[in-house]
This record gives C-alpha cells, structure tokens and sequence, in this order.
C-alpha cells in the first residue's frame, strides 16, 4: 500500500545541490531534504469513480510535475516530495486511521484530503486537531461557511450547493426575461445529502423567481431505471429539466430522455455531466447539455493543462472540481514556497495569501473559494462556464437545447 | 395507458433484475457456492464487452459468442482448482457454505483489484442500441428489450434444460439431495461443476447485457451480487423460474410505485415486497419447504 515515489533522482540532485550550497542551506534554518506528503484516497469501494477521475490523477500529475522541476522551492534550495499513500476504502473509519498514521507513524509534513464531501467531513476534526492544512476541495456542503470558522485549518473550494442552484436559477431567469424559456420546471434529485441540499436550494430560488415546479421529485441513489420519473416529467411539458444525479444516474437520465425524445429547451444534470465520458457516451447529443462546473476552455493555462493532464495521466480531466484540485495544490505549493514546512504558517498563508494557478488568481474569504463555476454547457464538444455571468470567460447559454439526434 | 406502461417498463426491468441473478440460483442453488465474487465477474463480462465494441468495433450481442464460452470455461476452472478442496473437506452443506463464501470473498478482492490494475476506477459506459421503439404505445429502449428477451430466452431454455434433459434431472437431484443423487451414480461433483460453470456463463451474459446501457467501473460488483442476491432469496434458492419471477416482481413493484406513488419510496417498496414474501413463504416464492 505504500508507496515511496521515484524521487530518487530528483533527491540526488538536490543532494549534489546541497553540498555546494550547505553553508548556506545550515544558516537557513530547517530546510529537510525532502517533503513527505501523505493521503488517503478511495481506491476501492463506491466513491473510487469520482476519486479516480477528479482527485487521484490531479496528486498524481503535480508530484510528478514538481518533482520534474527538482521539487518544491524552499528558500533557495530545491526540495522534492515523497508521497505516502493508502486506500481509504471509500470508508470514513478507514479515512481517519489511514490520516492518523500519516500523521504518527509516518510523520508526513502535509496531507492531502479525500474524495467526496462526507469523507472530507469524516477527516476534518482529525485534521483540525493535528493542526494539518485541509484542503476540502471536493466539499459541497451549504455548511462550509460555519465550517470554516470551526476548522481555522480548512478551506473549501467548490461553492456552495446554493450559489450552484442560484445561479442556475439566475441563468434561467436571465432566458424567461428574453422571451426563449416558460416558466415550467420540473426537478428530480437523488435522496441524499447533495441532492437535497441542491434541491432545497434550487426549489427556494425557483419560488423567488416565478418559475413553476410541475414536477419535483428525489429518488434512491442507485436507482437503474429513469424512464419512470422521466415519463412523469415529461408529461407536464417543463421548459427546463433539472437533476441533481451521480454520474451513473445522471448517464442514465440523459439516455433515458434520448430514448423517450424527452426535449426540454433547458436540460441541466448534475455531477457527471462535465466527465469526458458524457461527451464520449453522447457525442453530438451532448450539446447544448447543461450541468455543475465548467471551464473557460479557451484559457491559454486551462489549454495547457489538459494537455499535460492528457500526456502525464492518459486521459482528459473532468470540467469542474479536477482544475481547481490543481489549483488548490499549487496553492499549496506557493504557500510552502513562501513560508517554509511550518504547518501553522502555511494555513494561515493559504487562508490569506494570493496564489497565482490554472484558474486565475485564487483567494480564500473565510476559508472559501467563492469565485469558482457554477454552471457550465456543453458547446461544440466542450464543457464552457456559462454561470456566474461576471467570471471571465462566461460564455452565453445556447437556447434551447438541440433535439436529440439518434 | 398508464398500466401498460407500468407493466412494459416493469417487466423490462424485472427482466434485468431476473438477468442478473440467474447465474447466482444455479450456483447457490445446485453448486452450494454462495459465490460473492459474482457481481465481479459480471463486471469483468461488462469490461470485456466494452473493450470489444470500443477497441474492436464488434457489437455486444456478436461479443456474447466469445464472452459465454470463455466465462463458462473459466468458471469451470475456478471450480476444479479453488472450490473442489473445499467440497471435498466439508463434511456438511452448511460447512461448504461458509467456506466457499469465505473464499469466494477472497476471490472478489483478487477479480476486483485486477480490474482496478487494468482499468483504473473511473466509470465506463457506451451507446449501443439505445434507441426508442414503441410498443402498444409506450416507448421503451432497444437495449433494455433486448436484454429482457434474452432474460426470458435464456430462463425458459434452462427450464427446459434441467427438466426434459438427463442432465438437467441429474442437476435437479443434486440441487435436491447430493447424497441421494450419488447413490444413482451420478458424479456430483461434474454435475455441480457444471452447474458452477453455466451459473458464470449465465453472469456473464448478464454483465454484457446490462454494459448496453448502464455505467459501470471496477468498483460496482458488489451492487450487483447484493441484487441478484435479493432476488436469489425471494424466488426460491436454486430455481431458475423463481428467479425470473421474482426479478420481475421486484422490477413491475418499483415501476409502479415510481409512477403512481412516489420514485422516492421504490427500494422501501423492493424491500417491503422481500420482507412480505419471505414472512409468507420463508425459503421463496418457489422454494422448497425444507432441504
């Protein structure tokens, strides 16, 4: 399980580095010879999907790329990683042993969080009082805000639930104003926590905006068969449909609507919609989609970024939290360079410093990142930010949805 | 309108639930292996076609002719070299029971890291034959039908199978009675091999059907075994039509409350149906009353 990453020679370097360099590196205090960094990750289990897609890779890419580059810069030397890994076994006891021993036995410097929002949740009294910086980047909960001041060390990167249904709810009150949308929802949800808070949210701002929800219903997550909810759906013939689903659902929604020529002008699904796999199942049938996330493909760092994600990982990463994972290490990373391994230094350096990465320039408030994509569409086999319409690249909602094609 | 509706949509995904958990009754059933490793072989099936369609352009239905044989031969295998031993050394069912499920959990984690290996985690999925096709009015999805057919095909083939064949009577005795069946001299342990055998070529035609049109990744075998599990109970251990009838019961309860009561309450639905039956009849619909 553990594994000891092939920095040996980027080590020898630094080494050779060092003795040129070792009266300066003596009279610069606390410098190590490498930085070790550790974490749990799902490997098995239910949340190995989302891990292995948005998390595992984005580890994977910066510590290969960082240690190309003869490590992380700390003071004027170079100093590679060493990763410690485990597998949490998409189980949150698992998740807070796994940070345990890191933290004991193999005396990690950082740690970098799990997948998902109830893991990140699971770790982060753990985390908190071993004094790691916790990087709560796959955490969407409308909780964040309260959490972060009860975690000084945590920081949240993915918005809240509510500004997600908010600005949807903004874009679509945005095309009812200009005439190319009714005001007929209809919204299914998975029944758990992202669902329901999703949900609630949306349901609050589709009130406030008078939109009419004709058809409002959760399901059990791992639900096979969509066709059901759809042709109920269908029947009330909403302008927009809305589903906050999992990938396996929200692929199963979209197919089901193909089948049953289900065409809504607005068609919004939840987490999944920005995987390469929605646009490699759909192909064409992708456009004019609608779902969480986003990015400002034409971003010349995004650009290089899938480039590099495509040659060091083998694939394309998904459009929503997988950059800003990478963000957040770079984060990481700047904040180490500045103020050294000191764990208490870097928090507060994350939590007030100005970090210069793939998305832009990143800031925290109150331990959020609150500037980040809320909507996105598929146009011409890409997965653009359409929403908040004040983020650079926001590019304009393609009205109504193409039919399906077969 | 609305009840023909319920009842296709139903029965299309009963015939998916019953797909899925044919392979388990006659391995449960008549090999005595409670094989927790079933959903992983379904999900290696579902790889395997995917790589065939994706890679080599052949059609899951075509894919099937290679996937059947190389599952039932593989399964074969799996009994001979892993299960035999512990036949063997058990002195009672309920003691082979506990051991192959000992082992078969052993051999979940083997089939399941080697798909992580191979595949990574992330979720696969392609397009095949997901196209609409109206039936009394009602649309309903190419795939899916045909996975149903292919459900009823092959439960009223295995049907007729174990009861107008010499075979299949002599893998009727063993479901029934091992010690019995050996007394008229049929060799269990090749009749129950052979059951193991066919119960995987049976999963594994399964996990190709159901690789048409769900989304599936290295980590998902275990949803499959506990379904095909459910159903396995519900219809009777061993019995094939049991099987088939209670996976469409499962898949006409969830459609119909999905559609008259609320999608929300389908899986209290599923297991309020499970409860029900095994409070009436405690060895399933069709089963047995004592072994």
């Amino acid at each position: 399980m553990r594994r000891v990453s092939a920095a040996v020679l980027a080590a020898l370097g630094a080494f050779a580095l060092t003795s040129t360099a070792s009266a300066q590196a003596a009279s610069d205090k606390a410098v190590p010879d490498k930085v070790r960094i550790g974490y749990a990750i799902s490997k098995t289990g239910p949340f190995t999907g989302g891990a292995s897609i948005t998390t595992l890779p984005v580890y994977q890419l910066w510590v290969k790329e960082v240690n190309a580059a003869g490590g992380l810069k700390i003071g004027d030397r170079r100093v590679p990683i060493e990763v410690v890994e485990y597998d949490d076994r998409s189980n949150s006891e698992e998740a807070i042993k796994a940070i345990e021993r890191l933290a004991s036995q193999d005396k990690v410097d950082f740690i970098l969080p799990p997948w998902s929002t109830g893991l990140n949740l699971a770790v982060g009294p753990i985390l908190n009082r071993l004094g790691y910086p916790h990087l709560a980047v796959t955490t969407n909960t409308n909780r964040a805000p309260e959490l972060a001041k009860r975690w000084p060390n945590a920081s949240f990167w993915l918005g809240l639930p509510s500004d997600i249904s908010v600005e949807m709810v903004a874009v679509l009150k945005t095309l009812r104003d200009q005439g190319k949308i009714g005001p007929t929802v209809a919204m299914i949800a998975v029944s758990d926590q992202f669902g329901i808070e999703l949900s609630t949210a949306a349901r609050d701002a589709f009130g406030k905006a008078g939109f009419k929800l004709a058809y409002d219903k959760s399901y059990p997550a791992g639900t096979q068969d969509m066709q059901p909810m759809l042709k109920d759906a269908m029947a009330t013939s909403p302008d927009v449909f809305v589903s906050f689903s999992y990938p396996p659902d929200t692929l199963a929604v979209t197919d089901a609507a193909k089948v049953l020529s289900f065409n809504p002008k607005v068609f919004f699904t939840g987490v999944g919609t920005a995987f390469p796999l929605f646009k490699q199942r759909f192909g064409g049938n992708a456009e004019g989609v609608m779902g969480i996330g986003g990015w400002n493909a034409e971003s010349p760092r995004l650009k290089d970024y899938l480039e590099r994600h495509k040659a060091g990982v083998g694939r394309e990463p998904d459009r929503w939290a997988n950059p800003i994972t990478f963000a957040s290490l770079q984060a990481l990373q700047q904040a180490i360079e500045r103020v050294g391994v000191d764990r208490a230094a870097v928090v507060k350096e994350l939590q007030s410093g100005t970090f210069d990465t793939i998305i832009g320039t990143v800031k925290l408030e109150g331990g959020l990142l609150k500037d980040v994509w809320a909507v996105g569409q598929w146009q011409n086999g890409e997965f653009y930010g359409i929403a908040p319409s004040k983020k650079d690249g926001a590019r304009a909602a393609i009205v109504p949805k193409p039919s399906w094609g077969p | 309108m609305l009840l023909v509706d319920i009842l296709l949509s139903g029965l299309i995904l009963g015939g998916m639930y019953a797909l899925t958990a044919m392979g388990l009754t006659l391995q449960y059933g008549v090999a005595r292996i409670l094989n927790l490793a079933y959903g992983e072989v379904m999900v290696a099936a579902a790889f395997t076609a995917y790589v065939l369609f994706t890679g080599a352009a052949v059609v899951p239905l075509l894919g099937l002719l290679l996937v059947l044989p190389l599952a039932f031969a593989a399964n074969w295998a799996i009994y001979r070299v892993m299960l035999v031993p512990l036949v063997r050394r058990a002195r009672t069912r309920a003691a082979l029971e506990t051991d192959s499920i000992l082992a078969t959990f052993g051999l979940l984690f083997v089939l399941q890291g080697i798909g992580f290996v191979i595949f990574g985690g992330q979720y696969y999925g392609y397009a095949y034959l997901s196209a609409p096709v109206s039936i009394l009015g009602t649309t309903v999805a190419v795939n899916r039908l045909v996975a149903l057919g292919f459900a009823a095909v092959l439960a009223v083939g295995l049907y007729w199978l174990l009861t107008r064949t010499r075979t299949g009577t002599a893998i009727r005795a063993v479901a029934v009675n091992p010690d019995a069946a050996r007394l008229v001299a049929i060799d269990v342990q090749t009749i129950a091999g052979l059951a193991f055998a066919a119960g995987g070529a049976l999963c594994a035609a399964g996990g190709v059907l159901v690789s048409m049109f769900l989304t599936f990744n290295a980590a998902m075998g275990v949803l499959f075994t506990m379904k095909a599990l459910i159903v396995v109970i519900m219809g009777g251990v061993g019995n094939l039509l049991g099987a088939l009838a209670a996976g469409l019961l499962l898949g006409l309860i969830e459609t119909a409350v999905a559609r008259l009561v609320d999608p929300g309450l389908t899986l209290a639905a599923n297991y309020a149906l499970f409860l029900g039956v095994l409070l009436v009849r405690p060895t399933g619909l069709f089963g047995r009353p004592a072994r």
